[in-house]
């Protein structure tokens, strides 16, 4: 196990090493200067020359990126270039809603997902399943930036509960921001539903098969007692590896949500960043994305390894 | 039980997709509006920082200008200038000094008093060698700035600018503290009737009344600038009234239905946005005078304006706005003539037309201009390949290194015909008959003969059909019916809430 460890722990740090390279070249290559992007379209040629000194980009590319790797591995990301703030301020202040919105949606789509399933592989064929069945369809179909136009017709236009978007900050009470927070992450949710209600209802009938579960119900377990004790701690193995690889989804893809909802959430920085040509903002951001998918693959692995042994032997 | 339960998931979802359809066809529901000394404005882009001495955003003006930071003069909603944070100024007979008296008690947010050391500290700044300003080209006629007494500046210039008045009007012309001027990105410190209260990065900023303002107190006690980049969002917050004013406002075509719900009132007006269709006057086959008419007359602006502004603005024959005095119109030389576009073309040796690439910047207008300009240019025979682009891709490669055929832009700035006698802009025009009225615009000063040598330009811009001269963009603003005071025209690029009330 603690080969096992070890040898994640590495792959990570050398993704994430890969990820500030591929990063920094992309961005070296796109043309764009964000000193020209900040003064516009009447500006003096030595007034952005002056910025583009007060922003460090006269540096040669190897010295710039030593300095932002260094920095980095002291804890420093950087002044963001447009906004003359610390990267690491700004992206905390973001994560501290797309964390909370991510995590809400995947406790949403597992609420919703995992019962859905079970109950749907519990009755195969029948009319219970179908409409499982219809909704996962539904729910894959779906776009979700969609949908999430739905909801704000329905609950902020027509019904008046929430506000159409926007987020009016934690230090406003926590109960404002979580119902900020509620409606998208009911469209983020519901398309991650859908497909973990399918991977679910498989999952739980593959494990139905299975020699042990019809031993159970030979021993004369009520079905109930069979779905909960031996179908769903085995059906939730594949389950789990998809649940991980969605709260890198979710992450990553509440940028079109959070544009919807007009939530200033991590994608939505990204998203203004690329427009300003914040390199800053922009490298540190994407370097922490590669990382969190990462270190959440790896952390699902390892949680596969402590549920499934055999991953541990086999690389 | 959980049996019971899951029936139980099962209906509530079911119960949502069809509560959902219902409710959408049930009849919309009212707010009904207090009197209230509050007011959300909604905006496009946020503001990538609040120092308008140091970015050309126009998101930061539409934030901060005359509500948080005064200039010396201002522009008021009908595009004159009036006094500032100067209550009066004289010029002198040649045109070469300024001398401006400010206004007793003027104070700073932070309480220090507003003074002559102050202006003198921010023209300083913005014309130095370290300068960062945006248009730093505003203060290159400035040979010095004297302070002989606190409340007195005289700016001595070396040689007359007409437009310095207008130019010291700008947000970029803002007067800033020393002690607090390299904070202001983040804690803007202005001598506005409101101050910076706080900045929700990504979704708003909020301004408070100032109660030391030495002027004239604005009715709003707290104004909310909220930004909404989706055109449905935007729709939905609206509607929902989370907004209560919408100022560029710049999804057309949600206008008719605001029109029609009585809870909001639609006002389009003017803004100073030239859109063009920007043409290398240095690369073939454009810089034959023939090709460039022929395109000009392969444009059919009606057809443009109604296919992207919805009908909602002015077209325009050269590079200068229909409401402006001194405007001539020459929307009729270039008529719109396939037939006698194919003639020009043939007679310029390309009777089969010839193949080029549009450039376009993100904004909608330029977008959706550039699909209909590309699809009229193709019935004349020339094939346009269109190529969107990314603001900072643009920046660099069509505007500042004139890498490009033909792209399209609207001009914003206030009174900017004078960018065609800039050596090396990115029309690559040269015109001996256009700088040297240039150059006796900078030595008028008498109103009526500036707007006949503004007149003699723009006939020279059209003559030469420099660019596709297409429109002017409008300025919509949608807000609720109770809400009086906002700008109908845009004369400069704000939303100066220091008049708005509600009824």
């Amino acid at each position: 196990m603690l080969a096992f460890l070890v040898r994640r722990l590495l792959t990570l740090a050398l993704t994430a090493w890969l990820a500030t390279l591929v990063v920094f070249a992309v961005l070296e290559a796109i043309p764009g200067d964000p000193a020209l992007v900040m003064l516009g379209t009447s500006a003096q040629p030595e007034a952005v020359a002056a910025l583009r000194a007060q922003m460090g980009l006269d540096r040669p590319w190897p010295v710039r990126y030593a300095g932002w790797v260094g920095g980095m591995l002291h804890g420093e990301f950087g002044t963001s270039l447009t906004y003359a703030r610390p990267v690491a301020g700004l992206v905390a202040d973001r994560l501290a809603i797309t964390l909370p919105l991510a995590g809400l949606a995947l406790v949403l789509s597992a609420g919703i997902a995992i019962p859905l399933g079970l109950f749907a592989a519990g009755r195969q064929g029948r009319a219970g399943d179908w409409a499982v069945m219809a909704f996962g369809q539904m729910g894959i179909a779906v776009p979700g930036f969609w949908f999430a136009i739905l909801l704000i017709l329905l609950f902020s236009v027509r019904l008046g509960w929430f506000s159409a978007g926007g987020f009016p900050g934690w230090e406003a009470g926590a109960g404002l921001a979580l119902k900020a927070l509620l409606l998208p992450a009911v469209a983020l949710a519901l398309p991650e539903a859908a497909i973990l209600a399918r991977i679910t209802r498989t999952a739980a009938l593959d494990t139905l098969r299975e020699e042990y579960v019809r031993t159970a119900v030979a021993k004369g377990l009520p079905r109930r007692v069979v779905l909960r004790r031996h179908v769903l701690p085995n059906a939730l193995i594949p389950v789990a590896t998809i649940l991980g690889l969605q709260f890198s989804f979710l992450v990553a893809g509440a940028v079109v949500v959070e544009n919807v909802f007009t939530l200033p959430g991590l994608g939505r920085l990204l998203h203004q960043a690329i427009g300003q040509h914040d390199l800053i903002v922009v490298q540190g951001v994407v370097v922490l994305l590669a990382v969190t998918v990462v270190a959440v693959n790896a952390l699902v692995d390892i949680a596969c390894a402590a549920i499934d042994p055999r991953p541990r032997v086999t690389v | 039980m959980p049996n019971r339960q899951r029936r139980t998931a099962l209906a509530i979802t079911m119960g949502a997709v069809l509560g959902l359809a219902g409710a959408l066809a049930a009849g919309p529901v009212f707010a009904q509006a207090a009197p209230r000394t509050d007011l959300v404005v909604g905006m496009r882009l946020e503001p990538p920082h609040l120092d308008p001495t140091a970015g050309a955003a126009a998101a930061i003006d539409e934030v901060t200008y005359a509500n948080l930071y005064e200039p010396l003069t201002r522009i008021d909603a009908e595009g004159k200038v009036v006094p500032g944070l100067a209550e009066k100024w004289q010029v002198s007979a040649d045109g070469l000094t300024y001398t401006f008296h400010l206004r007793k008690g003027a104070k700073f947010h932070d309480g220090s008093d507003a003074d002559s050391a102050d202006v003198k500290f921010s023209l300083d700044r913005a014309r130095g060698a370290e300068s960062v300003n945006a248009q730093k080209g505003y203060f290159a006629a400035i040979a010095g700035v004297e302070a002989p007494d606190a409340r007195t500046v005289v700016v001595t210039l070396s040689r007359p600018d007409g437009l310095f008045l207008f130019h010291m009007a700008s947000g970029d012309a803002a007067i800033v503290a020393p002690e607090s001027a390299g904070a202001n990105k983040q804690t803007p410190v202005g001598t506005g009737p409101f101050k910076f209260e706080r900045w929700v990065a990504g979704d708003r900023v909020v301004l408070v009344r100032n109660p030391d303002y030495d002027g004239p107190k604005p009715a709003l006690e707290r104004v909310t600038f909220r930004f909404i980049s989706d055109p449905a969002a935007q729709v939905a917050a609206l509607k929902a009234g989370d907004i209560d004013s919408f100022p560029q406002f710049d999804t057309y075509e949600a206008l008719p239905q605001f029109r029609d719900d009585g809870a909001f009132t639609v006002m389009v007006g003017t803004t100073e946005g030239e859109t063009i269709l920007g043409t290398n006057n240095a690369r073939k086959p454009f810089d034959d005078l023939r090709v460039r008419r022929a395109m000009a007359h392969a444009i059919d602006r009606k057809t443009l304006i109604d296919g992207v502004l919805f009908g909602n603005g002015a077209a325009i024959g050269s590079h200068f706005p229909p409401h402006r005095a001194g405007y001539v119109d020459l929307t009729a030389l270039y008529p719109y003539d396939p037939d006698k576009a194919k003639a020009l073309l043939a007679e310029a040796g390309l009777p089969d037309g010839f193949a080029t690439t549009l450039r376009l910047p993100p904004p909608i207008y330029a977008r959706r201009s550039g699909e209909l300009i590309a699809a009229m240019l193709a019935e004349v025979g020339i094939r346009v390949t269109v190529e969107p682009m990314e603001w900072a891709p643009w920046l660099e490669k069509v505007f500042k290194g004139k890498d490009y055929d033909l792209t399209l832009i609207a001009h914003t700035e206030p009174l900017d015909i004078d960018i065609y006698g800039r050596p090396d802009y990115y029309f690559n025009y040269q015109s001996e008959r256009f700088n040297a009225v240039g150059a006796e615009l900078d030595r008028t000063q008498d109103t009526a003969k500036r707007n006949a040598l503004y007149g003699e330009q723009q006939r020279i811009l059209a003559e030469d059909a420099v660019n596709g001269f297409l429109f002017m963009l409008p300025s919509a603003t949608v807000q609720k019916s109770a809400v009086q005071g906002m700008w109908v025209n845009r004369p400069i690029q704000a939303n100066d809430v220091t008049g708005v009330r509600w009824k």
